[in-house]
């Protein structure tokens, strides 16, 4: 039986279902797979609760265990583990903590597997690099499309092909405001402030409305699997907020919805408002689903769908991540 | 010998009959004619599928006459602008000069906007134009639609593409 001593790094939504999991899932992990998974550490703002031989996840989940007075990086530094999971708050701007995080994990050789976009987008060859320097994995299904697989199943079961281009649905925000615009015909101000209420928009919805979260998402996918070397910076960015029900109208009356489209593909890499005809797969995605169209040289259009974000659906590409390395 | 061709006339009338005159008069025979009258080419032309039985020699001749009565002959089963593309505009579409706008797109001979549907909401909000384009060819449509695209971004018109081709 393998043993594999896991910490979790921001214990926020994702973090804590991962722990969710993690309880939920163990024996049959153990059974099936023969690994034996344990969280032996947890650290947040608040502190941090360590134990060696796995900390009770039903107390840990109500930070009932004994809380250190340590920070994340000494327990990243200091801590026993053998692979890190990072679930900090994702900064577009600089990427940190994260990009600390990891690399301080991957330098003393820890495997890191982590949902958090910012230091990807931001420094995908810095840190695969060092990755591939410190013979560690670093894993990041969870970036993109939440639990919807793509980047493990382009790597994995597209093996040998090339990939043409990648077009798709990235932020289920963006997906839930244009489609309750389009059917009910309301004012995209009325339904960010629907959406905001309802908490599929954030306070600030600025990252997901302009488009930004989509655009980290394509620079992840442009850097892992369609072999680009793209900073976040250098993608053309359009947002929905000046999408009018007018427009939407429009488009209807000849057979189209709109729809934030993240694409690249050698030589383009784009977010834009994007006309899709209504018979389209992309067009049937109603709400906050995600949904991505993969072109590649021997397989063709191959197209996947899955729910985009969420703190299960987040965990489930987590813990697929995890045991992916150990199998 | 009997051939099948395509004509355009205008939207006038006396148009048709001006159209079968003349191949009576050059001892043609009309075998079959076909007439929507509620189409329409992007010129606002009415198409007409006709198949008349003419003497060869006399062909030039019935195209010319036809020709001075502003009857267009298209070339068999070539239709000239081919593609077509619909997109969306959206911003201060007419207070950045519309007419310009379109005649980006006209002026280039290989594209021509033919549909043009604008909504305005309130002043100071921003119009939505839902527009048609067509080309000559592929290559055509993707250069229009650059051209007026440059013509969008320099007027801070908000331009949606369909997905598929661009
Ligand atoms: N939610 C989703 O559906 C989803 C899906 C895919 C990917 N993601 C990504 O996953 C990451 C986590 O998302 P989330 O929704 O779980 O966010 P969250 O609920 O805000 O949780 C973040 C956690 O990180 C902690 N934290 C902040 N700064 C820290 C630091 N310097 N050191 C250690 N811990 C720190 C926060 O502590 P405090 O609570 O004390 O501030 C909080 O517990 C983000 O990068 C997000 O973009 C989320």
């Amino acid at each position: 039986m393998e043993q594999v001593k896991i910490i979790i790094v921001g214990f926020g939504t994702v973090g804590r279902g991962l722990a969710e999991v993690i309880k939920r899932k163990k024996d049959h992990v153990k059974e099936e797979l023969g690994l034996d998974i344990r969280l032996v550490g947890v650290a947040d703002l608040r502190g941090a609760m360590v134990d060696a031989d796995g900390l009770d996840i039903d107390d840990a989940l109500e930070w009932k265990c004994e809380i250190r007075d340590i920070d994340s990086l000494q327990l990243i530094r200091e801590g026993e583990y053998d692979l890190m999971v990072e679930t900090t708050p994702s900064n577009v701007e600089t990427g940190e903590p994260a990009f600390t995080h990891i690399k301080e994990a991957l330098m003393r050789g820890k495997h890191v597997v982590t949902s958090n976009k910012g230091p990807l987008a931001l420094y995908y060859r810095e840190l695969t690099d060092l990755a591939a320097r410190s013979g560690c994995s670093l894993k990041f299904e969870a970036t993109v499309g939440g639990a919807m697989p793509i980047i493990n199943l382009i790597r994995n079961n597209l093996a040998g092909n090339r990939i043409l281009s990648i077009k798709g649905i990235f932020n289920g925000t963006c997906n839930y405001i244009l489609t309750r615009m389009t059917e009910e015909g309301l004012p995209y101000s009325y339904v960010l402030s629907e959406a905001q209420s309802l908490g599929i928009a954030e306070a600030d919805p600025s990252y997901d409305v302009d488009g930004i979260d989509t655009a980290e998402k394509l620079t992840i996918l442009a850097n892992a699997v369609l072999g680009m070397d793209v900073a976040y910076n250098s993608v053309a960015v359009e947002g929905i907020r000046r999408i009018t029900p007018d427009a939407l109208r429009l488009a209807l009356d000849k057979g189209y919805v709109i729809k934030l489209i993240g694409e690249a593909r050698e030589g383009k890499i784009e977010v834009a408002p994007r006309l899709i005809p209504k018979d389209h797969p992309f067009a049937l995605m109603r709400g906050t689903l995600n949904i991505a169209e993969i072109e590649a040289d021997l397989a063709g259009p191959i197209t996947v769908m899955g729910r985009g974000a969420g703190a299960i659906e987040a965990a489930s590409a987590i813990f697929s991540d995890i045991i992916s390395i150990y199998r | 010998m009997r051939i099948a061709m395509e004509i355009e006339l205008k939207d006038i009338p006396g148009q048709l009959l001006g159209a079968l005159g003349p191949i009576a008069d050059l001892g043609g025979n009309i075998i079959s004619i076909a007439h929507q009258r509620d189409r329409r080419t992007p010129r606002g032309t009415i198409p007409i599928k006709i198949t008349i039985e003419l003497p060869e020699k006399h062909l030039d001749e019935l195209i010319a006459r036809w020709h001075e009565r502003g009857i267009t002959v298209m070339q068999k089963g070539e239709e000239r602008l081919k593609e077509s593309v619909f997109l969306i505009l959206i911003g201060h579409i007419v207070h950045t000069d519309l007419k310009s706008t379109i005649d980006a797109v006209d002026s280039t001979g290989f594209a021509e906007v033919v549909d043009l549907t604008l909504m305005m909401p309130g002043i100071d909000e921003e119009s939505s134009a839902g527009i048609t384009i067509k080309a000559t060819g592929k290559k055509e449509m993707e250069r229009a639609i650059e051209i007026l695209e440059q013509e969008a971004k320099k007027k801070g018109l908000l331009m949606i593409k369909p997905l598929e081709g661009f």
